[in-house]
């Protein structure tokens, strides 16, 4: 349609300048407003933008056409382009996704959320009801805790951990709703379902809802997105993505935990001659986003920038060091540092042009120093597996200014 | 005159801490502050219930509570056997698990392998090395297998297949019969291997 429009508009043009085109009352008369000024866009990309005006309002706004950051879909999952965002907040259309058996399209108006087992009043919540509750927002990540690949140089943030996001969520303190339906002195772990095609479970301790859970329905400021479980998911500031049952509809209070697919055969991994179940905090992480993979460096300043986080409390200090890790010099926190929240470090270099290796590593609030892969493969063996994989990330910096990943050999 | 404006102030003062004394005590009938200091919340003290929702039904709670505990509590009614098993296995399993569940060849299965009779950190992890409760397989065919058609095999089915995939790891003997009373007692092989988490953040790396 588009198409046939600029060819009318073309012809009709004929002679007249683009110019007058534009003031004219002729191509006006022809074409609605907004179509006209789409066009003049994309024939006009390279003039001068103070020449003239360019397109009105509109009911939704988009990126630049210049922009391009898009998720890395795999079948299972798709990752954030770390590298590609300047602060803590991830777009909701570029967070994360995992999920395990589609997205489910979900009426609002009919959704409901049931809360029985060990409580004084079975009850059942219509996304209405629960936005009529005290609403409570806080910012803090979701990092799947399957999140860390490795192998060869040409990786971005993204290919290494880009599942892991950062969103401003808005809902109801768990707690609120516990108190709602009244808890039985016996509970002590509630199952939460969610309503999508794996009715996925998982157990969670209630000491969890008395601290920080919350039930959201608003990410950024508006609805939460169907990828991340519209119309209402759980929130579990800090422990594993798994946990943070997306298109919530059940809740059953217990005294023991439901020892579930993804709480058993999933989410844990060898630790030695063990397998390590129920590891809900995830520790503490950093990584540099700038520079990275492929983006290419010149001598002289670069600001070195980067994340860190962790699911115990806050980051309270986070070190880089541009000698391959023989020196560490402390980062430069951009305020406010949230707990359980992404927070964006920075650091002033000036490369001498010499091939080097820049790396970073966190601190968190409990005193928990990020380790590297060889600390970790000493503490859990060497079948190490997938899960809660956080070692410090290098990146080669070559004399020609190219960056690349530095890929560690961990498995067996 | 002196004396008396005194006298009345006394009362009044009185009267006045009385009133103050009965508002209070109304307002400590309720609203009860929150079992535990919630500091993220606007509102520092709520009532404890607003009134909001409403009672579930019984057949609601019903409807939606598929889950099933390693103790047992969950399972419904109804049995399953190796034979059965064997059979609904090939015609809704087999696709994407494998002819008989096992990983062999290069390609890797759709599914995931779910057979083998190793344990410990052999691979692939299936139900056989892997799999602490048996209970879990029932709780988990029922709820999302197959995975085109979900939530679509009876109770006596998702009996049958557990027991037909417990017997091909050589968990349980080929005549076993399945049903709410047995199969969490099934004692799993990879069980003894799994330990809760003893990581608890400052300076130690686990």
């Amino acid at each position: 349609m588009k198409k046939e429009i600029k060819l009318n508009v073309e012809n009709k043009a004929g002679g007249i300048s683009r110019r007058s085109l534009l003031g004219g009352v002729l191509a006006a008369a022809v074409l609605p407003l907004g179509e006209l000024f789409a066009l003049e866009k994309d024939v006009n990309i390279t003039d001068d933008p103070t020449k003239m005006p360019g397109p009105g309002p509109s009911a939704l706004g988009k990126r630049s056409g210049f922009e391009n950051p898009v998720r890395k879909p795999s079948d299972i999952s798709s990752r954030t382009p770390l590298q590609d965002l300047h602060g803590t907040i991830t777009p909701a259309d570029l967070h994360f996704e995992r999920h395990h058996a589609g997205i489910p399209n979900i009426d609002p108006a009919k959704h409901q959320l049931l809360i029985h087992g060990l409580v004084e009043r079975p009850m059942m919540f219509t996304l209405a009801d629960l936005k009529r509750f005290p609403s409570v927002t806080r910012t803090c990540f979701i990092e799947c805790a399957g999140n860390f690949r490795t192998g060869k140089e040409e990786m971005t943030p993204q290919d290494i951990l880009g599942l892991t996001s950062q969103s401003e969520w808005t809902g109801v303190l768990l707690s609120t709703i516990f108190n709602e339906v009244g808890i039985d002195a016996a509970a002590k772990w509630f199952l939460a379902e969610g309503a999508d095609a794996a009715v996925m479970t998982r157990t969670i301790p209630l000491a969890k809802a008395w601290d920080d859970a919350m039930i959201v329905y608003a990410q950024n400021g508006e609805a939460i997105r169907p990828e991340q479980g519209y119309p209402i998911r759980l929130l579990l500031p800090g422990f594993e993505g798994n946990m943070n049952i997306k298109w919530l509809r059940r809740i059953e209070l217990s005294e023991e935990p439901y020892m579930t697919r993804e709480e058993t055969s999933r989410y844990t991994y060898p630790v030695k001659d063990k397998i390590r179940m129920f590891s809900f905090e995830m520790d503490a992480r950093s990584i540099i986003t700038y520079p990275s993979y492929p983006q290419q460096i010149n001598k002289g300043y670069v600001e070195i920038r980067g994340l860190a986080w962790s699911g115990r409390g806050k980051v309270s200090k986070v070190e880089v060091s541009t000698d391959g890790g023989k020196s560490w010099e402390i980062a430069k926190l951009q305020e406010p540092v949230l707990s359980k929240a992404h927070t964006y470090f920075r650091y002033l270099w000036n490369w001498n042009g010499v091939s080097t290796e820049i790396l970073s590593r966190v601190t968190d609030e409990t005193g928990y120093l990020q380790p590297t892969l060889k600390q970790l493969v000493e503490a859990r063996g060497e079948n190490i597996g997938g899960y809660h994989m956080n070692p410090i990330t290098a990146w080669k910096i070559r004399e020609d200014g190219a960056v690349l990943f530095k890929p560690e050999n961990y498995t067996k | 005159m002196q004396e008396n404006i005194k006298q009345m102030d006394k009362r009044l003062l009185f009267l006045f801490g009385l009133l103050l004394a009965m508002i209070l005590l109304s307002v400590n009938d309720s609203f009860v502050a929150a079992q535990k200091p919630q500091p993220l919340t606007d509102s520092l003290r709520k009532p404890l219930r607003f009134g909001f929702g409403r009672s579930a039904t019984g057949a609601e709670i019903t409807a939606w509570d598929i889950d099933v505990r390693p103790d047992g509590k969950g399972l419904p009614a109804g049995q399953g056997d190796v034979k059965k098993g064997k059979l609904i296995y090939a015609a809704k399993c087999a696709v994407c698990h494998g002819r008989d569940g096992k990983q062999t060849g290069a390609v890797k299965l759709v599914g995931g392998a779910l057979v083998s009779d190793t344990l410990a950190t052999a691979k692939p992890k299936t139900v056989g090395n892997y799999w602490p409760y048996a209970t879990t397989l029932f709780d988990y065919i029922r709820r999302a297998m197959p995975y085109n058609l979900p939530g679509s095999l009876t109770n006596n089915e998702v009996y049958s297949l557990s027991a037909y995939l417990l017997n091909a790891n050589k968990i349980i003997g080929a005549d076993a019969v399945l049903n709410a009373n047995n199969l969490s007692k099934v004692i799993m092989p990879a069980k003894k291997l799994f330990i809760m988490d003893d990581r608890k953040g400052g300076a130690e790396i686990k």
